[in-house]
C-alpha cells in the first residue's frame, strides 16, 4: 500500500536523506522516499502490519533526526 | 516566514555584539579571561543554543555524525583551545549560511512549484438556474458546470453553451489561443480568456487531466538518477570519513612533532567541513528545476533519471502517422479536365454517408450539396457508388474503375488516389494524404547535427513511407510493420548497442514506448495509456519540443555536473590545506554553508530554459 505524506518544515537536505535511510530500516516498511523539495513522504508499508504502529514509529524516526519536522499523516 | 525572521534577529543580535567585542579586543589589548570568556559565552549561546540541543540530543540517541553534534564539537572545541572569537564567528557563519539556504531552497521550491500550478480550487456548478461554487471533487459527471472568463477548467467536459478562446499554455506550452465553440471538449487545466461556457462535466475531478498530470509530475520524483543515487551514497561515507580523519589529525602527529592546540585546530576544521549538505541539497534540486522549466514548455519529465539519459541517445526512433505527419488526411491535388469543383461535388455527393478518413478528407472541403434523392452503396476495398433516377456516380480506387468498365488515366503517387466517374464518363481523380508536420524536416536536420541518428518505422507501404522519409531526409525507414513487428524492429535497434528514445503518438504503440531507453509520447493530452507507458509526455503536438526537451535536459546535466566537482572540490581542497595547517575556521565554514548556498543558486538557473 503506497501513500504519499506531506511534510511540515523539512528545513535539511541531509536530514531527510538520513530520514529515509533510517526509515527504510523500520520493520513493516517496504520502501520509502522522503523527498526535501516536494516536502512529500512516500510510504509503501507491508499490510500486514498494523499501519497505526508503523506510522507512531516513522513519526519517531522523523522527530529523532529533525525535533522541528513533522509529518502530516 | 516567522521562524526565519527569528533566525535573522538571532543572527543580526550576536553579529552585533561578536563586532563590539572583536573591536573592544583590537584597542583595549590584555582584556582578562574573566571578562572576555563569559562574554563571548553569552554571544555564543545566542546563536547556538538551538544547535547545542539538537546535538545533546542526538548523543541522547547515539547519532553522533549529526552535523548539530558536529559543529558543537567543532565550537567548543574552539573555545577550549581559546579561540573564542573562531568558536563565535564559525556558529555565526553557520546560522547564517543554513539561513540563506533556507530562503533559496524555499524561493526555488515556490517557483518550480509555480510551473506546475495548474490545480483549479473551484468550479460552478449550474443547477435549476442556480449557480453555485463547489471544490472540483464535488462535481460529479453528468453535472453542468459554468467557466467564466478568467476561470481555470476545473474538469475534463463538453461545451454545451457558448463560445470562446482558451489558453492551454499551462499544459502545452502553446502561447495561440484556441477557439472552442458548441460540442468541443474542454481540457481541465487550461483558462478560459474570454466568454462564458456552459459545459458539461466529462470525468469526475480525480479521472480529469489535470489532476493526472499532478500526480504523475509529483510522483515523478520517486525515481532517482544515477547522479542523485551517488550523491546519496557519498553522503553516507563522506561524514564518517572526515571525521575518522579529524581524530587522526588531532591525535597522532603531535606524538611525533607536538604542538597538540595546533593540530587539534586543524581537526575541528575538518569537522566544520564534514556536511555534505552543498551535495545533498543542490543535485536534486538542479533535476528538479529542469522538470520545472520542461514543464513550462508543456513537456512531463517523469522524473530525473530520463533528464540524465536523454543527452546520451544516440538513436530516434519514430513513428510515421501521427507523430511525423498529422494523421489526419487531406487533399493534396485534384486531376481533372473539367472544373475542379465539380468534381468535389460529385466526391461529396458519393462520400456523404461515409465515415472512411479519405471520405472526411473530401467533406472537410464543405460543399454544399443535396444528396438526399440519392442512395449510396458502399464497396469495400473499392469505394463508394451513389445513384438516383438519371446519375450514377462511382467514387474509389483503380478497382472500382475497372469492375464498371471505366476508362480511366493511370497516375502514379504514393498517396491514396480517388477516381470519379459519372454515368460512364471518367471524370479525373482526387488525390488524397496524410500531410508531413511542417517542422518535421528542421527537426530531423537538427536531430542530425546533433549527430543522432534517425530512424522510422511504420505499417504503411513502402511507397509512401519512402515518400515520407525522404521528404525530410530520415536516416532509414522501414515499411509494412505490423504493431507487434515495430517491436521487433526496435528490440532489434536496441541490441546494436544503441541508445535509443522512441517517440509515438502513443495510441497504439505503448509496447515501444515502455521497451525503448526513453518513451516520448506526443500529442497525447488525455490518453492515458500513453501518458502511463511514456517517460516523456509532450503535451502539444509540435515535434519541436523533442529539440527543446533535449537543450533542457543537457543544461540540466550540465549543471548536476558542475555541482558536484565544485562542491566535492572545494571540499578537498579546504580539508588538505587545514590538514596543512594552511587554512582556517573561516574557510572552513565557506567551505560548508557558502559552497551551499552557491550550488543552490547555480541549480536555480536549470529553471531558466
Amino acid at each position: 500500500m503506497k501513500k504519499i505524506y506531506n511534510m511540515i518544515d523539512l528545513d535539511c537536505a541531509n536530514c531527510a536523506r538520513r530520514m529515509e535511510e533510517n526509515i527504510a530500516k523500520l520493520n513493516g516498511v517496504r520502501n520509502v522516499s522522503v523527498n526535501f523539495l516536494t516536502q512529500k513522504m512516500t510510504l509503501d508499508l507491508d499490510e500486514a502490519f498494523n499501519e497505526k504502529e508503523i506510522l507512531k514509529y516513522v513519526r519517531k524516526t522523523v522527530k529523532i533526526i529533525d525535533s522541528d519536522c513533522d509529518v502530516e499523516f | 516566514m516567522s521562524k526565519i525572521r527569528k533566525r535573522l534577529i538571532r543572527i543580526l543580535i550576536s553579529a552585533t555584539l561578536f563586532v563590539i567585542m572583536l573591536l573592544l579586543n583590537i584597542f583595549i589589548t590584555n582584556i582578562p579571561l574573566f571578562i572576555n570568556l563569559p562574554i563571548y559565552l553569552i554571544i555564543y549561546l545566542i546563536i547556538g543554543y538551538d544547535i547545542l540541543e539538537k546535538a545533546c540530543r542526538n548523543v541522547i540517541y547515539g547519532k553522533l555524525l549529526d552535523e548539530n553534534f558536529l559543529m558543537t564539537v567543532a565550537t567548543i572545541g574552539a573555545f577550549c583551545i581559546g579561540e573564542f572569537s573562531e568558536g563565535v564567528a564559525v556558529m555565526i557563519f553557520y546560522q547564517a549560511g543554513e539561513l540563506f539556504q533556507s530562503i533559496a531552497v524555499r524561493k526555488s521550491r515556490k517557483s518550480v512549484a509555480g510551473l506546475m500550478d495548474l490545480r483549479p480550487d473551484f468550479a460552478n456548478k449550474v443547477e435549476n438556474g442556480m449557480v453555485t461554487t463547489l471544490s472540483p471533487e464535488e462535481i460529479q459527471i453528468g453535472d453542468i458546470i459554468e467557466i467564466k472568463a478568467g476561470e481555470k477548467i476545473a474538469l475534463d467536459c463538453i461545451v454545451i453553451s457558448g463560445q470562446s478562446n482558451i489558453d492551454t499554455s499551462m499544459l502545452t506550452g502553446e502561447s495561440q489561443p484556441k477557439f472552442v465553440k458548441i460540442g468541443d471538449s474542454l481540457i481541465s487545466g487550461c483558462v478560459n480568456i474570454d466568454g462564458t461556457l456552459q459545459a458539461k462535466v466529462t470525468e469526475s475531478y480525480s479521472n480529469s487531466t489535470v489532476n493526472r498530470i499532478l500526480d504523475l509530475v509529483q510522483n515523478a520524483q520517486e525515481k532517482k538518477s544515477k547522479s542523485e543515487n551517488f550523491i546519496t551514497k557519498f553522503a553516507k561515507i563522506y561524514t564518517p570519513i572526515v571525521c575518522i580523519l579529524a581524530i587522526i589529525i588531532a591525535f597522532i602527529p603531535p606524538i611525533f612533532v607536538g604542538n597538540i592546540t595546533s593540530w587539534i585546530y586543524r581537526a575541528l576544521c575538518f569537522l566544520v567541513v564534514s556536511c555534505p549538505c552543498a551535495l545533498v541539497i543542490s543535485v536534486p534540486l538542479s533535476f528538479f528545476a529542469g522538470i520545472g522549466s520542461a514543464s513550462r514548455n508543456g513537456i512531463l519529465i517523469k522524473g530525473s533519471s530520463y533528464i540524465e539519459k536523454l543527452p546520451s541517445i544516440d538513436t530516434f526512433v519514430f513513428d510515421k502517422t501521427g507523430t511525423i505527419t498529422k494523421g489526419i488526411f487531406e487533399i493534396k491535388d485534384i486531376i481533372t479536365k473539367i472544373d475542379k469543383n465539380e468534381i468535389l461535388r460529385l466526391a461529396t455527393i458519393a462520400e456523404c454517408k461515409s465515415t472512411h478518413p479519405i471520405a472526411q478528407a473530401i467533406m472537410d472541403k464543405n460543399i454544399k450539396i443535396d444528396a438526399s434523392k440519392y442512395a449510396h452503396q458502399n464497396i469495400i476495398g473499392q469505394g463508394v457508388i451513389a445513384y438516383d433516377n438519371s446519375n450514377k456516380i462511382l467514387v474509389g480506387n483503380e478497382t472500382l474503375m475497372k469492375a464498371n468498365d471505366i476508362t480511366f488515366e493511370e497516375i502514379h503517387s504514393p498517396n491514396s488516389i480517388v477516381h470519379v466517374a459519372k454515368n460512364k464518363t471518367y471524370m479525373g481523380a482526387i488525390i488524397v494524404g496524410d500531410t508531413i508536420k511542417s517542422e518535421a524536416k528542421e527537426v530531423i536536420t537538427e536531430l542530425h547535427n546533433n549527430n543522432i541518428k534517425t530512424i522510422m518505422l511504420s505499417g504503411d507501404g513502402k511507397e509512401i513511407v519512402t515518400d515520407v522519409a525522404d521528404s525530410i531526409g530520415i536516416n532509414e525507414k522501414y515499411s509494412n510493420l505490423l504493431p507487434d513487428e515495430k517491436l521487433l524492429k526496435l528490440e532489434e535497434i536496441l541490441k546494436d548497442g544503441n541508445k535509443v528514445a522512441f517517440v509515438g503518438d502513443g495510441i497504439n504503440d505503448s509496447p515501444s514506448l515502455v521497451r525503448s531507453d526513453v518513451g516520448i509520447s506526443m500529442g497525447s493530452l488525455g490518453t492515458d495509456s500513453a501518458i502511463e507507458a511514456s517517460d516523456i509526455v509532450i503535451m502539444n503536438d509540435n515535434l519541436k519540443s523533442i529539440l527543446k526537451s533535449q537543450v533542457i535536459a543537457k543544461k540540466t546535466m550540465r549543471i548536476v555536473k558542475e555541482n558536484i566537482f565544485f562542491a566535492i572540490g572545494v571540499k578537498i581542497v579546504i580539508l588538505i590545506l587545514s590538514a596543512l595547517g594552511l587554512s582556517n575556521m573561516w574557510w572552513a565554514v565557506f567551505g560548508d554553508v557558502g559552497v551551499t548556498v552557491i550550488a543552490i543558486l547555480n541549480a536555480i538557473r536549470a529553471l531558466k530554459s
